[in-house]
């Protein structure tokens, strides 16, 4: 795992390479969606505000909204998605990669979660999982 | 609730979803896609012991359950099982199930998990004195082994001679598989061929052997995920998504199962005068978005229905599902789908089916 990735909240994944940032969605989000069957890219030049929708996936049971995690111009989207939606299944990290943004406010690269933080905030998440269905 | 299976389940990897109050498997560690298809090429087994299960005896058995349901059971012989929905007088479903006749004195009925308390109140309130009825969900598991394999597996799961070529679609026999007292039944919900089977709850066994029976033949364990795909692919209904207290067989693809030749049902006077506006049909989206339930129907820009199941075709690779339309809308006109505010195109189909095995 790169040290320098971050993630946020919403399960998204970020690394920055040269300015650019890469944006993706975490193991634990793919893993919770199952089985991606299609994905809606957002436009190269297409500018966005942190956290508004810049893409949505479908999998088999449920669709959601992946959002901009930072403020900015999309400079490249993974094209070879839409052909194979399962590599966000398969290789979440890598070929999984969705778009590439030119950030507007580095500021807001550093308010988001690093790995640790984030595997101890999933780690929560699954526990009160847990809790929500031994009560249910 | 847990079936008896659920700690198998945990040990497969099943990640688990609550259904109807239910701790099911949605999926094991090969996916709902996985799961699908090797249902399609090779053979699933499937716990559905959460469906409701009861037991109706009495020497009126047989009258009490024809005048409940729409369907005919004058046509089942000894050993036949029947699909039909049971209606309110409006003509609204209660629910739809499967009855199996042992005789005209016994039956055994198994419902919809959602809707066992509903059932078993409305038929208790419809029976005649001399008539029981008993739940026996608890008592009995049910797996459905489901593929075209599965025939092979069950002949050699069986310790006496079994033959289940003269077994036909919706016959069942009282037989013993692994030594164990089991009723196989030729039914499904998966538009493929197999089988459901019951069982005294206690012997969980049953699931390893299946599934240890023959290593040359790829049976896996699949969950409720790529049953909702398969039965959509099958065209089949699915209560509380697709038909519901407000929707009568005559707006679903169920008018076969509604007999109006035969004598007084609960129903029936709702459902000959019921003048009908609207009509379940499937949809192919001609883009790669799912429609989910719920999600509006348009045509010109108007509002004229909504979609009552929607999924992924694993076998098609399309986005499927039914959907409520006006009557006068045709096969092959275009509909639009609103998926999460934007609007997708949709082909009308003839018919809610997708998929026919060979």
């Amino acid at each position: 795992m790169n040290e320098n990735i971050r993630f946020t909240k919403e399960h998204e994944w970020i690394v920055i390479k040269e300015g650019i940032a890469v944006i993706g969605i975490s193991d634990f989000a793919q893993s919770q969606l199952g089985d991606i069957v299609s994905i809606e890219l957002p436009k190269v030049g297409s500018i966005f505000r942190r956290m508004q929708t810049m893409a949505i996936i479908d999998s088999v049971k449920a669709s959601s909204d992946i959002y901009c995690v930072m403020s900015g111009e999309i400079v490249e989207v993974n094209e070879e998605l839409l052909e194979h939606p399962e590599w966000i299944n398969q290789s979440p990290y890598e070929l999984g990669w969705i778009v590439k943004l030119k950030p507007s406010n580095m500021e807001e690269f550093h308010n988001l979660m690093t790995n640790e933080q984030y595997n101890k905030f999933i780690g929560e998440t699954e526990e009160n999982r847990e809790k929500d269905q031994s009560g249910g | 609730m847990k079936t008896p299976f659920y700690d198998i389940h945990r040990s497969f990897g099943a990640k688990m979803l609550n259904f109807h109050g239910w701790e099911m498997p949605l999926h094991y560690s090969s996916g709902i896609i996985n799961e699908h298809l090797n249902t399609r090429t090779n053979v699933s087994l499937f716990d559905v012991s959460h469906m409701g299960r009861f037991e109706v005896k009495g020497i009126d058995a047989y009258d009490c359950l024809q005048t409940l349901v729409t369907n005919d059971i004058s046509k089942l012989d000894n050993n036949m099982a029947l699909y039909s929905p049971i209606c309110y007088e409006n003509g609204g479903i209660i629910d739809d199930l499967i009855i199996y006749m042992f005789n005209r004195k016994k039956f055994l009925i198994v419902v919809n998990a959602s809707n066992r308390e509903k059932d078993l109140e409305w038929i208790i309130k419809h029976l005649r004195s001399a008539t029981i009825i008993e739940d026996i969900t608890d008592k009995i598991a049910l797996l459905a082994l489901q593929g075209p394999l599965a025939q092979s597996i069950l002949e050699k799961a069986a310790i006496v001679d079994l033959n289940l070529n003269q077994l036909k679609p919706f016959n069942f026999i009282i037989t013993n598989i692994f030594g164990i007292e089991c009723i196989i039944s030729r039914t499904g919900y998966t538009g493929e061929d197999g089988f459901e089977l019951f069982f005294d709850s206690s012997k969980i066994e049953i699931w390893e052997k299946l599934i240890q029976l023959d290593s040359k033949v790829n049976i896996k364990p699949a969950g409720l995920g790529a049953r909702d795909t398969l039965r959509l692919e099958a065209g089949l209904m699915l209560y509380g998504n697709d038909i519901d207290e407000n929707t009568t067989p005559l707006e679903a693809p169920l008018k076969w199962t509604v007999k109006f030749e035969k004598n007084e049902f609960i129903g029936k006077k709702a459902l000959i005068n019921q003048r009908i506006y609207r009509k379940i049909v499937g949809f192919e989206v001609l883009e790669k978005r799912v429609a989910r339930h719920g999600n509006e129907v348009l045509m010109n820009s108007k509002k004229i229905g909504f979609v009552t199941s929607g999924t992924f075709s694993p076998t098609l690779k399309k986005s499927i599902g039914f959907c409520f339309v006006p009557v006068y809308v045709n096969p092959n006109e275009l509909i639009e789908i609103n998926i999460g505010g934007k609007l997708y195109k949709a082909n009308v189909l003839s018919s809610t089916r997708f998929y026919k095995r060979k």
